[in-house]
């Protein structure tokens, strides 16, 4: 494929790219943040669920502390999704402009 | 295993749960509505988001209703054939189009899978893919939201039309504030909670017969025998499972409707279009491909733990039917709390896939129905109330195709049918479009509405008893190859005989045409290997194919 020049020019998508200048994307929250709150907050309740869990619940998991494991499971998931978010924040997304080397 | 009565015990923790998750799902849509100011930003996030995040929407939007509650149920009824929905129905079109077809896509710039159509051919071809896409995905979104309501009437006791006025309202909520991120940011985070949701029943599911192969013994001792553990061996002939050739598997499935509904699909291809950059675009499908090469593990297997530990699994109608699979799991093996997040990622699944459904139908109806054929060149923010108040209408609609589908008992099996035929023709339209320059604007017009008219008719002959075959499957099988080989017969036809476009016309639309750059946008760190689309897509193909081994 070569890369020479640009693709066949219409009107109604050079007014679409033309409004795309202004933009609000960049606003956009980070996904992660849900993502890790939503699964902290299940796994917290989940595990606590899973600590209390009765022979009963037990015995219908086939004997496996399910509540527990996933809880617990649930929650590093959480907590990981949160650290990555923590670790590496999102770069300003510009689709407009070509960005220089971070 | 008393077998009455689909209800769950749910307990406060459990609606404790779902709640939090129907907050946070509103909570993603607000939250995303101050992120939209143009129209590109409603309807395409302003083509901002990264590759992991479209890439998990691009595999959550397809993981809706039908498919994940389906493909327990034939994992149940065709063992692990199943798997050819996903290892090669799936993820060599998948990674076709995100290695070949998406430069054109995104490179074009166009924001719809119509739209294209519109360039690489004319006005004509334009309205008949909007029209038809438009009218497809509300009735298949009434069909999700009719299936989301019949799992909740049966796991919760809901009454039908409180099911179905919640869910949608929900959907219409987050969409019409959030607009597409609202959507897609959803889809991401449906995708976990559907995980979340699905690996408790697979792995208790296993522990209750003695892990894979405890798994495998009962399912040799089961109604389908050995034959439900192998997805190649019989298949020279039709008896095996599924009844199908592996002739009819490769091209068929593999082919013809794998190639339509992936790569022609605008509810799967939208997602690609708000990516960030090409690199990230064309990444989107085939990072998709990877949870989907895994999705069988949470689908067919306890389909299979299903069909031996349910007693009477496969009736034809009542709690024992195929599809209930996975809520009959859910009930018999789930203690509360991870039986709450269970029923939190059915609900996140018909919620994806509805919502996949509702953003693409509002895109192609303001973008493609309304801007190109009724009111030009109104001021932008007009489009997005445009967009806005179609969101409204899709559902509205969408709730009155549910009623309309409670009137039928297998409407399902008859829409999913009937649309992957109409994929079939506008896959093959587009394929020849993208490779042969000098296919002409009215041979596109023709192949795509004689290739739809040939599948149709090849339908309606089916379903009136004129034409018969063994099965819905192989009627989809032939009805999608009749249609792939009417679209080429017409093109070419019809192309040597009408005037080619010009050049010029055809630049970033076409192949070997030039006007693509695959590079110009390219974000720093986007060069390095592991983020190369074709050593990606390589790797996700050569893994679909190694996954078979143990199951040939």
């Amino acid at each position: 494929m070569s890369n020479d020049g640009q693709p066949a020019q219409d009107p109604l998508i050079d007014e679409a790219q033309e409004e795309q200048r202004r933009s609000a994307a960049a606003r956009l929250f980070d996904l992660r943040r849900v993502i890790g709150g939503l699964f902290v907050a299940y796994g917290v309740i989940v595990t606590l669920i899973g600590v209390f869990d009765s022979a009963a619940e037990i015995d219908k998991a086939q004997g496996v502390r399910i509540n527990l494991w996933a809880g617990l499971v649930m929650l590093v998931f959480g907590l990981l999704m949160l650290l990555w978010q923590w670790r590496r924040p999102a770069e300003p997304p510009a689709p407009n402009e070509k960005q220089p080397g971070t | 295993m008393d077998g009455d009565g689909l209800r769950l015990n749910m307990n406060g923790l459990d609606y404790l749960i779902l709640a939090l998750y129907f907050v946070t799902v509103l909570g993603v849509g607000i939250a995303a509505r101050r992120a939209i100011r143009t129209s590109v930003d409603f309807f395409l996030s302003g083509r901002s988001l990264p590759a992991w995040v479209t890439g998990l929407a691009f595999v959550s939007a397809n993981l809706g209703a039908l498919e994940i509650i389906g493909m327990a149920a034939n994992g149940a009824q065709y063992g692990v054939m199943t798997v050819h929905y996903y290892w090669i129905g799936a993820v060599p079109a998948m990674v076709f189009l995100g290695i070949v077809m998406m430069p054109f896509y995104y490179g074009s710039k166009v924001r719809s899978v119509p739209e294209y159509l519109r360039l690489r051919f004319n006005r004509p071809t334009h309205l008949l893919n909007a029209l038809s896409f438009a009218v497809a995905q509300v009735l298949i979104a009434g069909v999700n939201l009719y299936a989301l309501a019949l799992v909740m009437q049966a796991l919760l006791g809901w009454p039908l039309w409180t099911a179905i006025v919640v869910g949608a309202a929900i959907v219409l909520a987050y969409i019409t504030i959030g607009g597409l991120s609202g959507a897609i940011y959803n889809e991401v985070l449906q995708f976990f909670v559907i995980l979340a949701g699905l690996i408790p029943v697979t792995v208790i599911g296993l522990v209750k017969v003695g892990g894979v192969n405890g798994l495998m013994d009962a399912v040799r001792d089961s109604k389908l025998g050995e034959a439900g553990l192998h997805a190649w061996q019989d298949t020279g002939s039709t008896a095996n499972p599924l009844g199908a050739q592996w002739i009819g598997i490769v091209f068929g499935l593999g082919f013809v409707l794998s190639f339509g509904y992936w790569t022609t699909n605008f509810a799967e291809v939208q997602r690609a279009l708000s990516a960030k950059n090409m690199s990230a675009a064309r990444r989107t499908p085939i990072i998709a491909a990877y949870p989907k090469l895994f999705i069988p593990l949470v689908t067919v297997i306890p389909g299979l733990v299903a069909l031996v530990t349910v007693k009477g699994l496969g009736a034809e109608s009542g709690d024992l039917q195929y599809n209930n699979a996975i809520p009959l799991l859910m009930r018999d093996l789930l203690p509360n709390g991870v039986l709450g997040v269970a029923v939190t990622g059915l609900l996140a699944s018909f919620m994806a896939g509805m919502a996949a459904n509702v953003s693409g139908f509002n895109t192609v109806f303001t973008y493609d129905i309304w801007q190109a054929y009724i009111r030009r060149d109104r001021p932008d923010d007009y489009y997005v109330r445009v967009g806005r108040w179609a969101t409204v209408a899709a559902v509205v609609v969408g709730i009155g195709t549910a009623f309309i589908a409670a009137g039928f008992s297998n409407i399902m099996n008859y829409i999913q049918a009937l649309f992957s035929v109409f994929n079939a023709p506008l896959f093959a339209t587009f394929i020849i479009g993208m490779f042969w320059k000098r296919m002409t604007a009215l041979a596109g017009f023709w192949s795509l509405l004689l290739g739809t008219l040939v599948s149709l008719s090849l339908y309606l002959l089916y379903k009136g008893g004129v034409i018969d075959f063994n099965s819905d499957l192989e009627e989809s099988f032939w009805g999608a190859g009749l249609a792939f080989v009417t679209a080429v017969v017409v093109a070419a036809i019809i192309t040597p005989l009408t005037a080619p476009k010009r050049d010029a016309e055809l630049r970033g639309l076409v192949y070997g045409m030039g006007g693509v750059d695959l590079k110009g946008d390219v974000l720093a760190g986007d060069a390095v290997w592991y983020r190369s689309p074709v050593l990606l897509g390589v790797i996700a193909v050569a893994l679909a194919a190694l996954f078979y081994i143990p199951v040939f």
